[in-house]
């Protein structure tokens, strides 16, 4: 079981990992379109503790944290974000398409709803192997509008594919609120109707969001098929680095600040005497460390030989 | 009525796009603009931007995302009279949207012995350069140049930009623009409409005797460059821009190619069964006994594109690659790019 404290560092972790981002970003280090998920580590975190090296997650393009959450190296995330051989992409996909095949992590789909299809896949296949893994699948609530949610969702119930499909309702994709892409907000209820339970929960109280993932994985553990959870969270940074964010208000912005899943657990841990000032910067000192460790190995990563340009199109077979 | 556009003016292609999405849609009730995040949001390469505070959401519809659904209901409205311009935020996206567009838009007039028509217009941002990776940067534009039933214009300078969009609305049937996004913030004259001419045909944008570079959209600027290039070594190009890939202009093409003898095609495909491909079957066709070498191409190389700054770079045509391109058919040799 990981403790509350463990669950706060690795929230830390992930808050300062993507905030190193945006000065790498404007110093041009990290290139290409930067998706951040700053307000959103309670969801990653907590459903992340509840996964194990069986399981398989599938993510967006705003998924440095669900790789965090899974596992894959901040060394190997950073380098990525560079271009360097030594990313978890060996550098060719980039911010938004990070892959670790050893953590059983199947990216990085800059295509909206693009890894909804491939998540009832991993399940059928662990279900056809008698595998005990289960796949978690995290998307935001506007990929509900697309063919290939309902189509996944009805795959999934169908065939009793063990696919946790994680909804991140942030309110917000790109400029668009929920209220005005979605005729029916409730999602659960929209989820529900594909004959799977649907549960929604608070996605800034990580404590929250383990409780009922917790739920959701007895479930799906136990050969019942697939699970919908809403976590309703929020991005308190723009939606990539370009967006000038006409479409909410700054006041908007701060009153769900006042939620922010690090503060709401760090003060809880405060009250009960496991967190006190002094932790708290030891920890904040730790964690920037590492990061300033990862930010220093991906500079020093080597890039591939243009010559190599071609190669990973089609698998490598030795004729020889 | 929008006010007239003052002559010669200069302006970037993205707001020669806005100019022509506002004149259209204040002077034409049947027009409305919609696709995501084109309203609130101001458009995701903000080429709508503004449009939304002027004209309201009935005429600048931000859609979900739902690219089959939309683009099939543009195509519906477009049977019940409107005159939808559906934006689609990349090219790769519209793969989402592609049977829509291939199976229904593109054949709705035949299936139905004429009596249909889908008076459509599908605006696309298309192309690499940006770092953008494997699912954001591909070029389509030739492929869907290979569908009966749908046309395929590519703007490649402002004017183009300005004055394509009110042909495409004036067209009975389904017109696709592509347009690059390394071109939106690139400046150039824009005139009067009628210096437009028929989108429908390919411009000389440099006249030159020695040999003939074609090519269109994105590319075209590049091409330019290396035309300037190659004349500083006394070679005289004529760049061919194409700017419409379905119908394909041939006789402009053609007539160049007799003049000059040679021919190099640079497109941002990928070279396999390419729009570049089909250029080159026809001036085979056409110019086999006028031919003084073998036409060369110049494309991007077969991989989805990469995300590091130097192998995208490598992977995409650039102006060395058409300069070597160029002297290689200069000298009657052939660089044959075998992948
Ligand atoms: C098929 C497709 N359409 C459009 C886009 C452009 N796009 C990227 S992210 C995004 C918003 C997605 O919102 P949501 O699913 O709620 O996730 P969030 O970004 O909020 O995490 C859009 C429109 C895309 N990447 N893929």
């Amino acid at each position: 079981m990981t403790t509350r404290m463990e669950l706060l560092r690795t929230m830390l972790f992930m808050r300062r990992f993507e905030e190193r981002c945006v000065p790498l970003y404007q110093q041009q280090a990290i290139r290409g379109f930067l998706h951040l998920s700053v307000g959103q580590e309670a969801v990653a975190a907590g459903v992340g503790s509840l996964l194990g090296p069986d399981d398989s997650v599938v993510g967006t393009y705003r998924e440095h944290i669900h790789a965090l959450a899974k596992g894959v190296p901040a060394d190997a995330i950073m380098a990525e974000m560079f271009g360097r051989i030594s990313g978890c992409s060996g550098g060719r996909g980039g911010s938004m398409h990070l892959f670790s095949a050893d953590h059983r992590f199947y990216g990085g789909n800059a295509i909206v709803a693009g890894g909804l299809p491939l998540a009832v896949g991993l399940g059928l296949a662990d279900t056809h192997f008698g595998r005990s893994g289960v796949c978690a699948c995290f998307f935001g609530e506007g990929a509900m509008a697309e063919g290939a949610f309902h189509e996944s969702m009805n795959l999934a119930a169908l065939w009793k594919s063990p696919v946790l499909f994680a909804c991140e309702n942030n309110l917000y994709a790109m400029g668009t609120s929920l209220e005005r892409s979605a005729a029916s907000t409730d999602l659960a209820m929209r989820a529900g109707s594909h004959a799977m339970p649907a549960l929604s929960v608070d996605g800034m109280d990580v404590e929250a969001v383990i409780e009922a993932t917790q739920r959701a994985l007895v479930h799906l553990r136990a050969g019942q098929g697939p699970v919908f959870v809403e976590y309703r969270t929020y991005r308190f940074r723009p939606h990539s680095m370009y967006d000038p964010e006409l479409y909410r208000t700054k006041q908007e912005v701060e009153r769900w600040r006042e939620r922010d899943p690090l503060t709401m657990l760090g003060d809880r841990l405060r009250a009960s005497g496991e967190l006190d000032d002094e932790m708290w910067s030891a920890m904040l000192a730790e964690v920037d460390d590492e990061i300033e460790v990862a930010v220093e190995r991906a500079e020093a990563g080597g890039i591939e030989p243009v010559d190599d340009l071609a190669r990973y199109v089609l698998a490598e077979v030795d004729h020889g | 009525m929008a006010e007239p556009a003052a002559m010669e003016t200069e302006m970037t292609c993205r707001e020669a796009m806005r100019a022509a999405l506002r004149e259209s849609i204040i002077d034409d009730d049947r027009v409305v603009l919609m696709g995501e995040d084109v309203g609130a949001y101001g458009g995701c390469f903000a080429v709508s931007s503004g449009l939304f505070d002027e004209l309201g959401s009935e005429r600048i519809i931000d859609t979900p995302l739902s690219e089959l659904g939309f683009v099939g209901a543009g195509i519906g409205a477009a049977l019940g009279g409107m005159r939808p311009i559906v934006e689609i935020m990349t090219g790769n996206f519209s793969l989402l949207a592609l049977d829509q567009i291939v199976n229904t838009a593109a054949t709705l007039r035949h299936m139905s012995g004429g009596q249909l028509g889908v008076p459509i217009v599908i605006r696309l941002a298309t192309g690499g350069g940006r770092q953008l990776a494997a699912q954001h940067s591909h070029s389509f534009d030739g492929w869907f140049g290979h569908i009966p039933g749908i046309k395929v214009w590519s703007p490649g300078v402002a004017e183009d930009f300005r004055w394509m969009l009110s042909a495409a609305l004036a067209d009975p049937d389904p017109v696709l623009i592509f347009e690059h996004v390394g071109l939106y913030g690139r400046s150039g004259p824009v005139g009067a409409r009628s210096d437009a001419g028929d989108p429908e045909r390919a411009v000389i944008r440099r006249p030159g005797r020695d040999l003939s570079l074609i090519t269109f959209g994105g590319t075209l600027p590049m091409v330019l460059d290396a035309a300037t290039e190659l004349f500083g070594d006394g070679v005289d190009a004529e760049v061919v821009d194409l700017r419409c890939l379905r119908p394909l202009d041939t006789s402009t093409m053609v007539e160049s190619v007799r003049r000059t003898h040679r021919a190099v095609i640079i497109d941002e495909g990928w070279r396999s069964g390419g729009i570049s491909a089909e250029v080159s079957a026809r001036l085979a066709e056409h110019c086999f006994y006028d031919l003084d070498a073998p036409i060369g191409r110049v494309c991007s190389r077969e991989v989805p594109m990469p995300y590091p700054a130097h192998l995208e770079a490598a992977a995409l045509p650039s102006v060395e690659r058409i300069v070597e391109a160029a002297r290689a058919a200069m000298d009657a040799t052939v660089v044959v790019e075998t992948w």
